[in-house]
């Protein structure tokens, strides 16, 4: 397991998190674009020392890198595409109805804290 | 039989794409999704009769070796999970065609294929036999759940949308990493290895996965202190489709958890997860208790009922996890019931704060009676199922002479009790307000389409009661094959299925 893999892992989720807890909308998106590249290269590492490319017919078990992690990374990889697209839709709707980028209060919050204490309707 | 349980996720999944080509057109499309749905609610009952007749179903999706491919288990717990998951999907499709084109209604072209998705989503994760096609399940059944929730598009719903995709993508993201780490320190993916290399792992190792994967499964599931994502995003949905979100998508957390943390062998988690499920009854009903409006109550509901499986699975013993067994076939059923008859309310009024609502015990006596049996049944009295399921818990926590949790239980359930009666003198006795009547634009044939799928959901709970002795006979199967371990293992590992 090589060092370096590890500590970049640890750069990309720091720096995930940080975004990730913005109030900004596309910082969170960017956010989550970053943590999922952790998370993937996190299960690249655990597959063990890179080696050849595993190639069913080229390749001897012994010299080639472990094909299983690489299979669940590009699953992860495409599903997390797929989301960030849908978090920059749901973030290009929220710019069309607030006219800002920022995640909006809890209503509850908002609630409490103007001592309002009328029903809340959806 | 092997077919059945692959046709369980392929089925659906296919069939979400046809109905999304054909989404203008409302009747092929109502079509495809209800005889989708349909089949697969039959196949599921057919799968549960089989396998409690012959014992667990495995299929090796592409004959691959468990250590690399795919396995599908159908066991007890499994199969008796799915039947009441796929009927529930079934009957709530069926209310919304109802409730379609009135106020609160979701919009049909979006709600069919993704309810589709859903279901294949939900199929996936309960019966999957290892970590990562897990985390697929997830994401399939979370994805659809983002669509469903905000595709109205509203204001209130675009920012608890926001909240909500995003508190997700976390613990999906912690998954990830979990998945990571087990495969790390173990070399594999797959359940049922991983109930053999688990418990040889050090303790310190043992732990850390023990409780990463409690936070994981524990934000879908909407534990204590985890939780404040779900009353602040469920209740903006339509009102369907924050039934089948309660009946389903907590529930499944849950099963994970209780599928993972039996099978592993985390026995000496026990203790902090008792201790997490009695703060998260008690906060979950306070937080009820604080409420006025009939949507929010119910969605405090349901984290406060997440405790009471918890407090099952933190038993560890096999009374415990059948009791947490036969609580999630019970609450499946019964969270449903009650948001559907919210969604009637809201149908009938236009709303359901409390203030605005009252007296629809006269002029809805149906209705009233659709809430009153399922709300008896949430609070635990008899003859409901409520009733036999928690009798189960607690019967099973005195068992391991844990009183506190017992204790905290039942004053859960009178609080639980005092919330229903809040939303009973609220909602259905007194006085209509002076309000003019609301058209709410629910035909006459719509209201028919909804009170009946509603009937039937009463039903099955009813049903559940009736059938309480069979069903906890499964329960305590299920339990014992879980917590045992060794039955799983065995046909997982030695039994190579046809797929």
């Amino acid at each position: 397991m090589s060092a370096t893999l590890i500590v970049v892992v640890g750069c990309l989720t720091a720096v995930g998190v940080y975004l990730a807890t913005s109030r900004v909308l596309s910082r969170i998106v960017l956010g989550f674009a970053v943590l999922g590249h952790a998370a993937v290269l996190a299960l690249i590492t655990a597959g063990g020392p890179a080696g050849n490319p595993p190639l069913a017919d080229r390749a001897t078990p012994t010299e080639s890198a472990n094909p299983l992690p690489q299979a669940l990374s590009l699953t992860a990889i495409v599903i997390s595409f797929g989301l960030t697209l849908f978090l920059l839709a749901l973030s290009r709707r929220q710019n069309e109805l607030s006219g800002d980028d920022m995640v909006e209060d809890d209503l509850e919050d908002r609630r409490i804290a103007t001592g309002d204490d009328e029903g809340v309707t959806s | 039989m092997s077919a059945v349980v692959a046709l369980a996720v392929i089925l659906p999944l296919l069939a979400s794409m046809v109905a999304l080509g054909v989404r203008h057109l409302d009747t092929l499309r109502d079509v495809v999704t209800l005889g989708t749905l349909t089949a697969v609610s039959a196949m599921s009952v057919a799968l549960l009769v089989h396998v409690e007749a012959n014992g667990t179903v495995t299929v090796r999706l592409g004959g691959w070796d468990p250590e690399l491919g795919i396995v599908l288990v159908a066991d007890m717990f499994a199969a008796l999970v799915l039947a009441v998951a796929m009927v529930t999907i079934l009957l709530v499709e069926i209310f919304a065609i109802g409730q379609r084109g009135s106020d609160s209604g979701a919009e049909p072209n979006i709600v069919g294929p993704m309810l589709l998705v859903l279901t294949a989503g939900v199929a996936l994760s309960i019966l999957t036999g290892d970590l990562f096609t897990l985390f697929v399940a997830f994401e399939l059944m979370l994805v659809a759940s983002y669509v469903l929730l905000t595709h109205q598009g509203r204001a209130g719903q675009v920012r608890s949308g926001m909240t909500y995709v995003v508190i997700n993508l976390f613990a999906s993201t912690l998954f990830l990493f979990g998945v990571a780490f087990v495969y790390a320190s173990t070399g594999t993916v797959n359940l049922a290895l991983l109930a053999q290399r688990i418990p040889e792992l050090g303790d310190g190792v043992r732990w850390g996965i023990g409780l990463w994967f409690l936070v994981v499964f524990g934000t879908k599931a909407a534990m204590f202190p985890l939780f404040s994502w779900l009353p602040d995003s469920y209740p903006t949905a339509p009102t369907t489709i924050t039934a089948i979100f309660a009946g389903l998508l907590t529930k499944i957390g849950v099963y994970s958890m209780v599928r993972f943390h039996t099978l592993t062998g985390m026995d000496d988690l026990g203790p902090v997860i008792l201790v997490i499920a009695g703060i998260t009854m008690l906060v979950g009903v306070a937080g009820a208790l604080a409420q006025d409006d009939m949507k929010r109550i119910l969605s405090f509901h349901i984290v406060s009922q997440i405790g009471y499986m918890m407090m099952g699975l933190g038993l560890f013993s096999v009374a415990g996890v059948g009791g947490a067994v036969i609580f999630i076939v019970h609450q499946i059923p019964v969270k449903t019931v009650l948001f559907l008859a919210g969604a009637m309310v809201e149908s009938d009024r236009g709303t359901s704060a409390l203030g605005r609502v009252g007296g629809l015990l006269a002029s809805r006596p149906w209705l009233a009676l659709l809430f009153a049996f399922p709300a008896l049944s949430l609070a635990g009295l008899p003859p409901f199922s409520g009733f036999v399921a928690k009798l189960a818990l607690i019967d099973a926590g005195i068992a391991s002479t844990s009183t506190v949790i017992v204790i905290v239980a039942l004053v859960g359930s009178a609080l639980t009790l005092l919330s229903m009666v809040k939303i009973w003198s609220g909602v259905f006795w007194g006085t209509p307000p002076d309000r003019p009547p609301v058209d709410t634009g629910v035909s006459r044939r719509g209201w028919t389409t909804m009170s009946s799928a509603t009937t039937v959901m009463m039903v099955v709970t009813l049903g559940i009661a009736l059938f309480a002795g069979p069903i906890w006979d499964m329960s305590e199967r299920a339990a014992g094959e879980l917590l045992d371990g060794e039955p799983y293992i065995s046909s997982v590992i030695d039994d190579g299925g046809d797929g």
